[in-house]
């Protein structure tokens, strides 16, 4: 079985992480999400979306729950994956102190278990002042060194030109990080968790989002595929996620996946079709450049 | 009417300040009815004299504000801590002073179990007096490789584990990565397992299961064991998730007739909004018993001092690693505070390093203004980085601490050389400056961290000599009768519990620790080797050897 996706959303308190679980768990369109939470202390899930609450799990609509993990993140990673049927993709949000890459380190010691990315959620009207802040500045800038995908809410509260400033400390906070300006939360969650791998299973982008868009590459021949991956994930080409397969020089299919700056290429289970989805801001995304990086017309 | 025994012992400290020492006390219905001379007491009516105690010294029953319950259930597991220490049962295990005296107990203790898969769980190990020396995972399957092996440290924030243990929780393989788990040279761990995140995936596999901070029913008795031996007679229970069930259990086993100490669990804030755990403590209140004080918060601030988690100031660390990590942020402590002052609830809060202390004592003023509260007595608990400008805040806020002065003879050295450098590490613990200030402090073991025992306690904060047996931070040293104070009233006064234990006086609880020789006259540096015969609690006499 492949590894169960996992998307750990970061960011200090009162910076809209709920709001975005919430966001994701309304248009999940047919994907079955499994939240983790630390604590069930404030309702992390809106009422209207909730169908049954009981023993420390909470039934949400079209298939989706939300549990607390406490202490004990394995354990509760290791419950989603057994379960009947599994979720598509885990979200774990952290506490508001929670340094998102040692959440990471330690979930993967969890079996079956795959690293979707780091989502950091910060308020942009404050983010710059909370990072010099004596008791909490650290703690901020540690957990945006770790995004791979940081969502700024609340970019429609600022002027232009603070918006372009903010985006420019944003690249150098956040190196490995692409930034997606946001509305409450409202981040289409192809963006953020990518496509679904099942055929008709929801669509790559949530469309009342005119932010994003997305491209399918589909090379002949074979590729420098660690390469690709990297160009990908680092190059200038609005890309925000990636996956898909790909042969190499010598045939042998890989599994691409890119989440902000980082990639990952591994050997693929099984046989897949060729092909690469790319989602990115509909106004950068480069398609004649992604063509040209796979050898393609696109 | 209620019978009447009169006490008479070779001297009592009672610690009222209008009889600071008589000869006799009068008890009646659990309750002391009176000191005095036998001829002043005589005067109550009908009365038996015993004076089991005459060769004896009677304090105050011993007050702990800082330890936690589940030391009793640790017991099961084998011993194999540095320095010697007494069971509830009674037997001193001795310190084992090199891995292959650890490794030995632990075959002696394998070799008396008869399931080869059951899991061998021990505790305490400390390797900061063995150079930091690493146990591998080879080391310890010398002792089995059938069977999980598992030693908790003392900090328990470390683990050691066998191949068995790594075997069973899935992490025998390559490609391990992870900051708390190192690696042999084989690409597989090597063992040890530093912090929660790596030792819970392990830790339900050697027998410490996920709710290890909660002792369950066996350890609570043997906790009152332990109690009696230490000469307490009041404890809280500083961390515990008071489940429904834990909370039935507790009430139930303090009720016993033969339950020897009176218990003070605080919930921990955790799992729970500042808002709902406000409301829980404010509904666990009128549970409380004699022998059971529910209603109270423990937060946490930030980590520990060795462990490099604690928040500190400028400079940081000695050795330069980065800040520590909060455990509840600013925002959280403050709502936190303000909720709890508005509903009479006590928080009582973890802080270790400075700038967790100066966090809560920002976030606890703008609360008090909010929500004035005289008598609040919120206690900072540990608080071993303060300042005298710290102290000064708490005493303008009314606050309370309650230092780690154990802390200093365990882990002094390592203070010194390692984690924040001599001038920090002979500051830490400043009890004499608490005082100074008008900090109204109490001083504690942490129990299971170090061994409950005010009178070592005490000893700690009169001498602070490290394990090393260098004095470090002369000027914070107390007097004798400053420390006997802080291990009775002024722990009591921290729990808003002051007017029913803490000192012999009339109508307060016939809580006595009999001790074999007086305090006052011993060698301060013999305190800690005054002989605890046992105790009376609530009137009921209780001989440490008969337990
Ligand atoms: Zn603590
Ligand atoms: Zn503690």
């Amino acid at each position: 079985m492949a590894p169960l996706p996992v998307t750990v959303i970061g960011g200090y308190l009162g910076a809209g992480k709920t709001t975005l679980v919430n966001h994701l768990l309304r248009h999940a369109a047919g994907r079955r999400l499994a939240v983790l939470v630390n604590e069930f202390g404030d309702l992390p899930i809106d009422a209207d979306l909730i169908e049954a609450e009981e023993d420390g799990m909470i039934s949400i609509a079209g298939g989706c729950i939300c549990c607390s993990f406490g202490s004990d993140l394995i354990g509760a990673l290791g419950d989603l994956a057994a379960m009947e049927p599994r979720p598509d993709h885990i979200l774990v949000e952290s506490s508001g102190v929670a340094i998102p890459g040692a959440i990471v380190s330690t979930m993967l010691l969890a079996e079956g278990i795959r690293s979707d990315g780091i989502v950091v959620v910060v308020d942009g009207e404050t983010v710059r002042q909370r990072a010099l802040d004596d008791y909490v500045g650290d703690t901020i800038t540690r957990q945006l060194s770790d995004a791979e995908i940081v969502v700024v809410n609340k970019t429609d509260l600022l002027a232009p030109a603070a918006q372009t400033e903010l985006m420019a400390w944003l690249a150098e906070a956040a190196p490995g990080a692409i930034a997606i300006p946001a509305e409450r939360g409202r981040v289409a969650p192809g963006a953020l968790l990518g496509v679904l791998p099942a055929p008709g299973a929801g669509q790559p982008a949530d469309h009342s989002d005119r932010l994003f868009d997305s491209v399918v590459l589909t090379p002949e021949g074979g590729q420098p595929v660690e390469e690709l991956a990297r160009d990908l994930a680092t190059g200038p080409h609005g890309v925000i996620r990636a996956k898909g397969y790909l042969r190499d020089i010598d045939g042998a299919l890989w599994l691409i996946q890119t989440v902000g700056h980082r990639w990952e290429v591994t050997a693929a289970q099984g046989p897949h079709e060729a092909g690469l989805v790319c989602i990115g801001f509909r106004d950068r995304l480069d398609r004649d450049g992604l063509a040209e990086l796979a050898g393609v017309t696109a | 009417m209620a019978e009447t025994i009169i006490y008479a012992a070779r001297k009592i400290i009672t610690m009222a300040p209008s009889r600071p020492e008589v000869s006799h006390v009068a008890v009646r219905d659990g309750r002391i009815l009176g000191i005095g001379t036998l001829e002043e007491l005589a005067s109550w009516g009908d009365y038996l004299l015993d004076d089991r105690f005459a060769g004896k010294v009677l304090m105050p029953g011993f007050v702990e504000g800082h330890a936690h319950t589940m030391e009793g259930t640790l017991w099961r597991n084998v011993y194999v801590g540095w320095f010697d220490r007494m069971d509830p049962d009674g037997r001193v295990w001795s310190g084992l002073k090199s891995i292959d005296a650890v490794v030995d107990r632990l075959r002696e203790a394998e070799a008396q179990m008869t399931d080869p898969e059951a899991p061998l769980a021990a505790w305490a190990l400390d390797p900061i007096y063995m150079e930091n020396r690493r146990v591998t995972r080879q080391e310890l399957d010398q002792v089995s490789t059938t069977r999980p092996i598992g030693i908790l440290h003392a900090s328990g924030h470390i683990m050691n584990v066998n191949t068995r243990a790594l075997e069973l929780a899935g992490l025998m393989k390559p490609g391990v990565n992870h900051p708390g788990i190192p690696l042999g040279e084989d690409g597989l761990p090597l063992g040890p397992l530093y912090g929660p995140d790596a030792m819970t995936p392990v830790g339900p596999h050697v027998g410490f299961d996920r709710a290890l901070t909660d002792c369950d029913e066996r350890g609570l008795r043997d906790y009152g064991k332990l109690c009696v031996r230490a000469g307490v007679t009041t404890c809280t229970d500083l961390a515990a998730r008071l489940t429904d069930d834990s909370v039935d259990m507790m009430l139930r086993v303090t009720a016993e007739d033969d339950y020897p100490a009176c218990i003070v669990p605080l919930r921990v804030f955790f799992g729970m909004s500042a808002e709902e755990i406000v409301d829980y403590c404010v509904s666990l209140k009128p549970r409380s018993t004699e022998r059971l004080r529910l209603g109270r918060i423990k937060a946490v601030a930030d980590g520990s001092i060795q462990g490099f988690s604690a928040r500190l100031r400028w400079p940081g660390y000695y050795n330069g690693a980065p800040n520590g990590l909060w455990y509840t942020a600013p925002e959280q402590m403050s709502e936190l505070y303000h909720r709890a002052l508005a509903a009479g609830v006590q928080v009582h809060t973890h802080t270790n390093g400075d700038q967790a202390t100066q966090m809560a004592l920002d976030m606890l003023e703008p609360a008090l203004k909010a929500h004035p509260s005289p008598d609040h007595r919120f206690t900072l608990q540990h608080c071993q980085m303060a300042d005298a400008a710290q102290y000064r805040k708490m005493r303008s806020l009314g606050m309370n601490v309650n230092l780690f002065a154990n802390h200093h003879f365990y882990w002094g050295d390592e203070h010194y050389r390692l984690t924040v450098g001599p001038e920090r590490a002979c500051r830490m613990n400043a009890c004499r400056t608490a005082l100074d200030t008008g900090v109204p402090m109490a001083i504690h073991s942490d129990a299971p961290v170090t061994p409950l025992g005010p009178l070592f306690t005490a000893w700690a904060a009169v001498n602070r000599i490290t394990a090393s047996g260098r004095v470090q931070g002369e000027e914070e040293r107390i007097s004798v009768s400053e420390a006997l104070y802080a291990i009775t009233l002024g722990a009591a006064y921290t729990l808003h519990m002051d007017g029913e234990v803490g000192s012999i006086e009339v109508g307060k609880r016939a809580d006595f620790a009999v001790l074999d020789s007086d305090p006052t006259q011993t060698d301060p540096m013999a305190l800690k080797d005054i002989g605890v015969w046992g105790t009376v609690q609530g009137g009921r006499v209780f001989p440490a050897a008969a337990l």
